[in-house]
């Protein structure tokens, strides 16, 4: 017996397609010559990734003296660039593994796009790190490798360690999770090419057949990676939120914050997965695969998670005025009204107070107001970096050691060079591979197809012998 | 890999439904089908074929358990035998700060472990061609096929009888 699939539930694929228009749909992209908005937004890409390649090299070249950090304020621009971009990298995975586990079908239409988003925000937040260092370099030394300084080990009692293990198990999970689930749409992709082509979708695709007992087996390796990424999932920005909250620095030492990160990356995460998909969609001509039902579910997470933040944000306040305790009360006296009470205001209005328009159902499916708050969260997530990381450290114990941070120049090239890194990566990935999970969205169409349900169905919905629903 | 070249004899299917059906009138009269292929996983049809579940998890939990002694055990010896260390007043052996690189390696191990187990026993890897019967299986085809080297005509001729009774759309046969 075919799944139960409720009535009221809309079709996930538009425009009744069959299974031979999903792999033509999908795989188009890849097979023409590429559009002047891809071109043209290609040049620009490209254009950020020199700048962030010049930018770096002077950093390197100078020194960290040419970034506005000094004695007070040891931490800024970059480790907010790096928490941010981390927390974008969230979603991909949290698309992938834990919907699939809740047998969310939407996922099937995103989870590509945002498993990719994902590893490119991961690259983008890892450069932060390394080039703190100031000695680019020396960065292996973060890696426990025998030496002979002893050896000397590092420090494994260390959160800023431990940041290492989770960002590096973290990127290299999601990659083997996201290759794993392209290798059958390759195939697809290498059947349908010919010449140069074929041989570089053959080298990509492994040898991939498509015999039963291997999907078997895809399924088998997709649904234990999926278990082990959710927690991973979670832990990444727990960790994360460890090397602050051990810290003793008032504002920073509380145990509120795995949550509050946790929820404020995937809140991030969703933000960037809809910016770039109501792009990708409009112009891959993919809106019968990535449909206002789709954008409809991610404006329900944002605004949950939106919601979960802003209730971290007042539980913070609260909390410091009623612990007494005067250096807390000061820490958070000073983020709402002090020197950078703009960055709070930005972060408080962007984050908690206008997601919540999307209560309203005709806003959630509004593609230009989705677009808009997309934008407005990500501005938003990164003011709440930025006041947690740089009015904290700002106000210091010693008045006499009181600072007030600007970046210079060279920071704020760092931080565009990353999203021109960023999109660089996300446009040559859409040219190449296919943006669109095919063999999910075809093993789908019989359950989510508006051929099948919702208003428009004129198939009966077909009783297949032994069961098409997931186990 | 047998070196030697088979002959296959394999019919494509335009629907998973009709596909399952298929296969499951070929077990009924006990054809012995060589493979299934399908442009996506299709539910159900591993039971069908009988195919034993796969064991990959039950490897996943091997490495992950490497994973986890490796991660403690190392750290557990840095920093009580090789170079102990007194960090911020906590004792040598502070189990609870070793428990997020734990995680995170069993994961790493088990991940690593698992999709390279994959490529390996479904012989794949980069660069690898295994032979396909039908540049459409990857596409909207469904496809059983049935190894007839040195099978007799009448067999054969049972297989071809078999394929247009079930509702195949084409009967092809190739080398591989």
């Amino acid at each position: 017996m075919s799944a139960p699939v409720s009535p009221i539930r809309d079709p996930l694929i538009e425009g009744g397609k069959n299974y031979h228009q999903i792999t033509e749909d999908i795989c188009a992209p890849t097979e023409r010559v590429p559009s002047t908005a891809w071109i043209a937004a290609f040049v620009v890409a490209v254009l950020g990734l020199g700048l962030y390649v010049f930018c770096v090299t002077w950093t390197i070249f100078y020194g960290i003296g040419s970034w506005n950090l000094d004695r007070t304020i040891g931490w800024a621009w970059d480790i907010t660039n790096f928490v941010w971009w981390i927390g974008i990298g969230h979603a991909g995975t949290l698309i992938s593994a834990i919907l699939l586990l809740f047998r969310q079908k939407w996922r099937t239409g995103v989870n590509r796009a945002a498993e990719a988003m994902t590893i490119f925000a991961v690259i983008c937040a890892g450069q932060f790190p390394l080039i703190h260092m100031g000695r680019l370099w020396l960065g292996f030394f973060i890696f426990p490798y025998p030496n002979t300084r002893g050896p000397l080990w590092v420090n494994f009692n260390s959160p800023l360690l431990w940041d290492v293990f989770a960002i590096s198990t973290y990127f290299t999970v999601s990659l083997l999770f996201w290759y794993t689930g392209l290798v059958p749409d390759f195939a697809t992709i290498r059947d349908r090419a010919k010449g140069v082509r074929k041989k570089v979708y053959n080298f990509l695709s492994f040898g991939w057949t498509g015999a039963a007992k291997h999907w078997q087996r895809f399924e088998s390796l997709s649904l234990v990676l999926a278990g082990l990424s959710t927690p991973l999932v979670l832990s990444v920005h727990t960790i994360v939120s460890f090397d602050f909250a051990t810290s003793v620095i008032p504002g920073w030492h509380t145990t509120i914050f795995p949550p509050y990160f946790v929820a404020g990356a995937i809140f991030s995460g969703f933000a960037m997965v809809l910016t770039l998909m109501l792009m990708t969609r409009k112009i891959f001509k993919l809106e019968e695969y990535i449909t206002l039902a789709h954008i409809e579910s991610m404006n329900k997470i944002i605004l949950v998670t939106g919601t979960i933040v802003g209730v971290a944000y007042l539980t913070e306040l609260f909390i410091a005025w009623y612990s007494g305790y005067l250096y807390e009360q000061y820490a958070f006296y000073n983020r709402v009204m002090g020197p950078y009470w703009w960055a709070y205001l930005g972060m408080m209005s962007c984050n908690l107070l206008s997601p919540q328009i999307f209560w309203v159902k005709k806003f959630r499916r509004n593609i230009m107001i989705t677009f808009v708050m997309s934008i407005f969260v990500n501005i938003g997530m990164w003011f709440e970096r930025f006041v947690i990381i740089a009015t904290t450290l700002a106000r210091d114990y010693i008045p006499s050691s009181w600072s007030y941070y600007v970046p210079t120049w060279v920071e704020v090239g760092i931080f565009i060079g990353t999203l021109g890194l960023f999109f660089t990566c996300y446009l040559i990935f859409a040219r190449v591979a296919p943006v669109v999970a095919v063999a999910e969205v075809k093993a789908i169409l019989k359950t989510a197809g508006d051929q099948y349900v919702g208003p428009n169905a004129t198939h009966k919905h077909e009783h297949v012998a032994v069961g098409t629903h997931s186990h | 890999m047998a070196k030697e070249n088979k002959e296959v004899l394999y019919g494509l299917y335009n629907d998973e439904s009709e596909l399952m059906h298929a296969v499951h009138e070929a077990q009924d009269a006990h054809l012995e089908i060589m493979n299934v292929y399908s442009p996506f996983p299709v539910h159900g049809l591993d039971h069908a074929m009988h195919l034993a579940e796969s064991r990959l998890h039950i490897s996943g939990f091997i490495y992950g358990a490497i994973g986890t002694l490796t991660a403690f055990l190392f750290m557990t010896w840095v920093f009580t035998r090789d170079w102990p260390i007194i960090f911020g007043g906590k004792p040598y052996f502070s189990a609870p700060a070793f428990i997020p690189i734990t995680f995170e390696l069993t994961v790493l191990f088990s991940a690593i472990g698992m999709v390279v187990t994959f490529y390996t026993v479904c012989g794949m890897a980069p660069g690898i061609t295994n032979p396909t019967l039908d540049d459409r299986i990857t596409d909207d085809k469904f496809c059983i096929a049935f190894d007839t080297t040195g099978l007799s005509g009448d067999t054969v001729d049972k297989l071809k009888a078999f394929f247009s009774h079930t509702g195949a759309s084409e009967v092809n046969v190739k080398t591989i």
